[in-house]
């Protein structure tokens, strides 16, 4: 077990915040808000919180996001952002088109 | 840290999270021991996303069916989030003879449990789906099939069932069952000793081992699915899409991207060199799935594709899941082997078995899926 293992542990009440707006995930258009509610909702790793709102799953793939989005959980959660494991890298490195990907034109 | 409650549910992917939700809203208290450290690790987030009735086997289609009746059309309402559920129908196609062959089959089979489904020709598919290629023949269609976002349903399960208090441990893994006075009872993990009144083993594949300790046996073995997941395109169709050889099955998100799952024919002997818990991409399967949607839909040939993805589903001897209670063992519930095809009946698995741990009994008949059916041949 870790530090994110028990789920009920008491992270206190959903604070809302002036900067609740600014847009985190450019791609999916997610806003640090979002993150930060769906932390008390539950999400308390990278990969959930990607899985519940798409952040880091648009074009650059969290390039771009990650290390902002680890460090709004992490603080949220009251830990060091040392202790949030990144997402899965995900091939293609940059999105390719379908056919060249078929392989059917270079 | 309380660590006894009226039900330790071992495994946090959908089927686990919905037994979970069903058991906390009808007053049960329940644990729920995860082994990765992210809840719905394993086929809970990597499937297409079906919520098809047709296709199905007929030991497991009344489930599909009651789930589709009963639970799909008001669970983003019930959970309080957005799952993306689409009730637009399944297009199984058929590109030979022989894919039709196989297609007449399924549907006899489903029609004679009640689904509406039915053949149609070329012309009634383009009416549906005017994006399909000439290559396409004929195909299966029942009207009331269709998909939801797999990733964010498991995650309602987990957040509702969570805020009904259930107790959720990730991280967690679980080594072996012990009996108590002849009854399953403790559930010892890594860390911790945990107890219930009732244990359900929904882990997947890895249920195996879990249920091993007990003397229970699952036939199933592992197989890699894969898919790949295009950028956001202008919206095209609502249709849950697969074919008649399951070689290639996918839909459109409400984001707009495509989700497409097929197979390069390799996937049991493919090298898998993932991360615990994350299976890789082979190399030679995304290219594979693209040839093949090209196929089916050649406008898409220009769509890039952003990212690749692999699962593992836990099939199991003879095609459906194992589920309910187990005779030998009492108090141990069994809920795995779902053979990839999981997802669209978890509603329904996770609140028929909340009803047989409460009343002992369930609405739709589990006999045909329960564990003593499986024979040697002499």
């Amino acid at each position: 077990m870790n530090i994110l293992s028990d789920r009920s542990r008491d992270i206190g009440e959903f604070v809302p915040a002036e900067d609740d707006d600014m847009l985190i995930c450019r791609c999916e258009e997610v806003t640090k808000g979002e993150i930060r509610k769906a932390v008390h909702d539950g999400m308390w790793t990278i990969t959930e919180i990607r899985r519940y709102l798409r952040t880091g799953m648009g074009l650059c793939q969290g390039q771009t996001c990650a290390r902002l989005v680890k460090g709004i959980i992490a603080k949220e959660l009251g830990i060091s952002p040392a202790e949030l494991e990144p997402a899965t890298a995900r091939s293609p490195m940059r999105p390719v088109e379908m056919r060249v990907m078929g392989n059917e034109e270079a | 840290m309380d660590k006894k409650a009226d039900v330790v549910i071992i495994g946090g992917g959908v089927i686990g999270c919905a037994a979970a939700y069903y058991l906390t809203k009808r007053g049960k208290s329940v644990i729920v021991i995860e082994a990765s450290d992210n809840i719905g690790n394993g086929g809970s987030s990597r499937n297409g996303g079906g919520v098809r009735q047709s296709g199905r086997d007929p030991r497991e289609l009344p489930l599909a069916m009651y789930g589709i009746e009963k639970l799909w059309p008001n669970l983003s309402q019930e959970l309080g989030v957005d799952c993306e559920y689409h009730k637009d129908g399944n297009l199984r196609l058929g590109k030979t003879q022989e894919h039709l062959k196989i297609l007449q089959g399924l549907t006899d089979r489903a029609t004679a449990c009640g689904l509406d489904v039915r053949m149609i020709d070329a012309d009634e598919v383009k009416k549906i789906n005017p994006y399909l290629s000439d290559e396409v023949i004929g195909a299966s269609w029942c009207p009331t099939d269709g998909h939801a976002n797999p990733l964010v349903t498991t995650l309602a399960f987990y957040r509702k069932a969570r805020q009904q208090g259930a107790k959720f441990f990730t991280g967690e893994k679980v080594l072996e069952l012990r009996k108590v006075k002849g009854r399953v009872k403790k559930v010892i993990a890594e860390d911790n000793v945990y107890e219930g009144n009732y244990v359900l083993v929904a882990a997947g594949y890895e249920s195996r081992d879990i249920l091993s300790s007990v003397g229970i046996d699952v036939p199933m073995h592992k197989e890699l699915v894969e898919c790949l997941v295009t950028e956001a395109q202008p919206h095209m169709f609502n249709q849950m899409l697969g074919t008649a050889e399951a070689d290639f099955y996918g839909h459109q998100s409400d984001h707009g991207s495509f989700v497409f799952g097929g197979s390069s024919g390799m996937e049991l002997d493919n090298l898998n060199k993932g991360a615990k818990n994350s299976p890789s991409n082979a190399a030679i399967t995304a290219p594979c799935e693209c040839r093949g949607i090209m196929k089916y839909f050649p406008d898409l040939k220009d769509a890039k594709i952003v990212r690749t993805w692999a699962g593992e589903q836990d099939v199991c001897k003879d095609g459906v899941p194992v589920l309910g209670f187990v005779d030998e063992v009492p108090g141990l519930v069994v809920a795995c082997g779902f053979t990839g095809h999981g997802f669209g009946i978890a509603p329904a698995v996770g609140e028929q078995l909340s009803r047989l741990i409460v009343d002992g009994e369930t609405d739709v008949d589990l006999t045909p899926l329960r564990y003593d059916r499986f024979k040697a041949k002499i």
